[in-house]
């Protein structure tokens, strides 16, 4: 062993390793679902899109997920200390913790769904729910005979509020004398809970049931007591189709991952705030089924229609807050800002919003 | 506030419903504190109970036979803590929360992959005569038949602690092991029986959830009714006929509160929540009548 091939050896070992690191690199995406993964809700279709990420990029990006993440920091420091750079965060109840995880880790990019709060490399994304609450609303006024409409709410964010208000505004466009109740789970995910609210809102009279909670449980009630309807939140959730499932709103966001992952191994990747509807593709209306009638189901295909293209916003006036003062005139459609931050009914709801 | 859309008739009969899983598992509860024993796994044994049930009934198909095997589930992790107390003499308070955890955490392992499957069906029995009377016909003979289950076990408890010569060799136990054990009486048999006894309840209470009040699987779904389950028995000063009481007064509080929200008047839900709890200490405050059984929670060793 002489000094000579000593040095070659190692030159040679330095020369392949940095080699090996230079290709080598596998863009890390990491996933913080608020729900378990099987719920047939909200965090399935959050999978569906990593599954989409990992078909798209085959071995160029790994995914990591965890779920049934409690609101913290832990589980998103940890993943991006393991080295994530980009990492997904999939409830509105994660934004501080987002905030200020992505204020330790700036070289590691974080997506946070259906949060208003945003840094150097924070971006928000979100759906136009709305949207897919008017065309269930349409629908649902127009299938009710006892003219209640049974509203499952989570919590009394913005978000739910704007999906009660579109949807009760076009439950009553086509239905003068609907009324909706409006019971509040405080959960997201809790088939235990869910079911109880759909069995009671049932027994108070209600034969549509309309949800802002993941799971199926209101399906299998409303499909144990018989002539009820439901609609299928997040997910398609068609093993309830045709009834009582008559139709839903899918959450697509494979395409938006797909393409924020893209931008990442570009270095394109820029905080930015998005905000699809149906048009964009991120909102999708599952399959009318056959319970419903063939001209309820033709009128709720051409509100979706326009509503995709632009023409009509969920959001038309004349409208009056529940006090009776006017928010939107004939004509006048609402803005992005205060529909991020609708604290109020419309006129026609009774009841109050828990603070 | 619309008051007149809630239905009395249905409230009931739904109390009925919400009060089976906690009704089951503190009559179970009961048993086990009256032969001396502080099983305070509940918890664990009535969501390992949720999930066994659940898996059996999925891939058998009968309900029936996933309610059996969720008993036997939560008899066998109540052997668990049967041995660690009565054999290796461990802290009863300690290895009954040991317990809890555990099961939580080993339901949720078994119940992997089970997450939004639809159990089969458990229909209503809708008793032929007595189902049609009017008023209480709806509200009282139109249920599945584990809320009869839950109602004969109850019957059938107090019937034995009352009049049977082995319910009063379990009420000795509880009250005086020391004394129960001079008699010639198997204190550490009577318990395991008694334990195991208080497992299967559980565990039949937690299939009920799973069954048949969501009917799914999910972690943590039993959401701290073992812990009421233990309020209901405590509230019951060990009797079986209280005890009923306390089930349906704690199981239609949630139910109430729903029914209160759609109807308009919207109580914050804390409040419900801590109603029963609130409950419990109140009736421990007001009636000191009501003992607890002399030797609850008291290791025993048999010394001679």
């Amino acid at each position: 062993m002489n000094l000579k091939s000593i040095l070659t050896g190692a030159t040679v070992a330095l020369g392949m390793s940095t080699a090996a690191i230079a290709d080598s690199h596998v863009t890390k995406v990491g996933f913080v679902y608020v729900g378990p993964v099987g719920d047939g809700g909200w965090t399935y279709e959050h999978n569906e899109g990593r599954l989409a990420v990992e078909e798209h990029f085959g071995d160029a990006v790994e995914t990591v997920f965890v779920e049934s993440v409690p609101e913290g920091e832990r589980v998103m420091t940890q993943m991006a200390l393991g080295g994530a750079d980009l990492i997904f965060t999939t409830s509105f109840g994660y934004m501080d913790p987002t905030i200020n995880v992505a204020a330790k880790f700036p070289d590691v990019k974080f997506e946070h769904a259906t949060g208003y709060k945003r840094a150097d490399n924070v971006s928000t994304y979100s759906a136009r729910f709305y949207e897919g609450r008017a065309v269930q609303g349409h629908i649902a006024g127009q299938l009710t005979e006892s003219n209640i409409i049974g509203y499952i709410g989570s919590f009394p964010i913005p978000e739910v509020i704007r999906g009660i208000n579109s949807a009760y505004l076009h439950a009553k466009e086509v239905n003068p004398d609907v009324e909706f109740k409006i019971v509040w789970a405080f959960t997201w995910f809790d088939p235990a809970k869910e079911a109880e609210a759909a069995s009671v809102l049932i027994e108070q009279g209600a034969d549509v049931i309309l949800q802002h909670t993941d799971s199926t449980a209101p399906q299998a009630a409303a499909q144990a007591a018989g002539n009820v309807y439901t609609f299928g939140q997040a997910s398609d959730m068609g093993e309830y189709a045709p009834m009582p499932r008559v139709s839903s709103i899918i959450d697509n966001w494979a395409p938006y991952y797909i393409a924020r992952t893209q931008a990442v191994i570009d270095g394109t990747w820029e905080s930015t705030d998005t905000w699809d509807g149906i048009g964009p593709g991120m909102v999708g209306i599952g399959e009318i089924s056959s319970a419903v009638p063939a001209d309820v189901k033709a009128s709720a295909e051409a509100l979706r229609d326009s509503l995709a293209s632009g023409e009509y916003h969920a959001f038309t006036g004349p409208i009056n807050k529940q006090d009776g003062s006017a928010w939107l005139a004939e004509g006048e459609t609402a803005d992005d800002g205060t529909l991020l931050g609708m604290n109020f009914y419309v006129e026609g709801i009774s009841g109050d919003i828990p603070q | 506030m619309d008051f007149s859309s809630i239905n009395p008739i249905l409230l009931l009969a739904s109390l009925m419903v919400a009060s089976t899983p906690i009704l089951l598992a503190a009559i179970g509860e009961l048993v086990v504190e009256r032969a001396g024993v502080l099983n305070l796994g509940v918890e664990g044994m009535m969501i390992t109970g949720a999930v066994c049930g659940f898996v059996v009934a999925y891939h058998s198909g009968s309900p029936w036979l996933g309610f059996i095997c969720a008993a036997l589930g939560g008899a066998a992790l109540s052997m668990l803590f049967a041995f660690l107390t009565q054999f290796l003499l461990s802290n009863q308070v300690a290895t009954g929360l040991a317990l809890t955890l555990f099961g939580l955490g080993l339901s949720a392992l078994i119940g992997q992959g089970y997450n939004g499957i639809k159990a089969p069906n458990f229909p209503d029995w809708h008793i032929p005569l007595l189902g049609d009377i009017p008023v209480i016909g709806p509200i009282v003979f139109q249920h599945d038949p584990m809320v009869y289950v839950g109602l004969l076990i109850v019957g059938a408890v107090w019937a034995f602690l009352k009049y049977s010569r082995a319910g009063l060799i379990l009420r000795a136990v509880g009250e005086n092991h020391d004394a129960a054990h001079a008699l010639g009486y198997n204190v550490i048999f009577i318990r395991f029986l008694a334990i195991g006894f208080g497992g299967a309840c559980a565990g039949l209470g937690g299939a009920y959830i799973s069954l048949v009040r969501v009917p799914q699987w999910t972690e943590g779904m039993t959401a701290g009714a073992g812990w009421i389950a233990l309020a209901i028995v405590v509230f019951a000063s060990w009797k079986p006929s209280r005890l009923l009481l306390g089930a349906y007064l704690f199981g239609g509080v949630t139910v109430l509160q729903l029914n209160l929200q759609a109807a308009g008047l919207a109580i914050p839900v804390e409040y419900l929540s801590m109603s029963p709890y609130l409950a419990t200490i109140i009736v421990l405050v007001i009636m000191s009548a009501g003992r607890a059984p002399g030797s609850l929670g008291k290791i025993f060793h048999a010394s001679r």
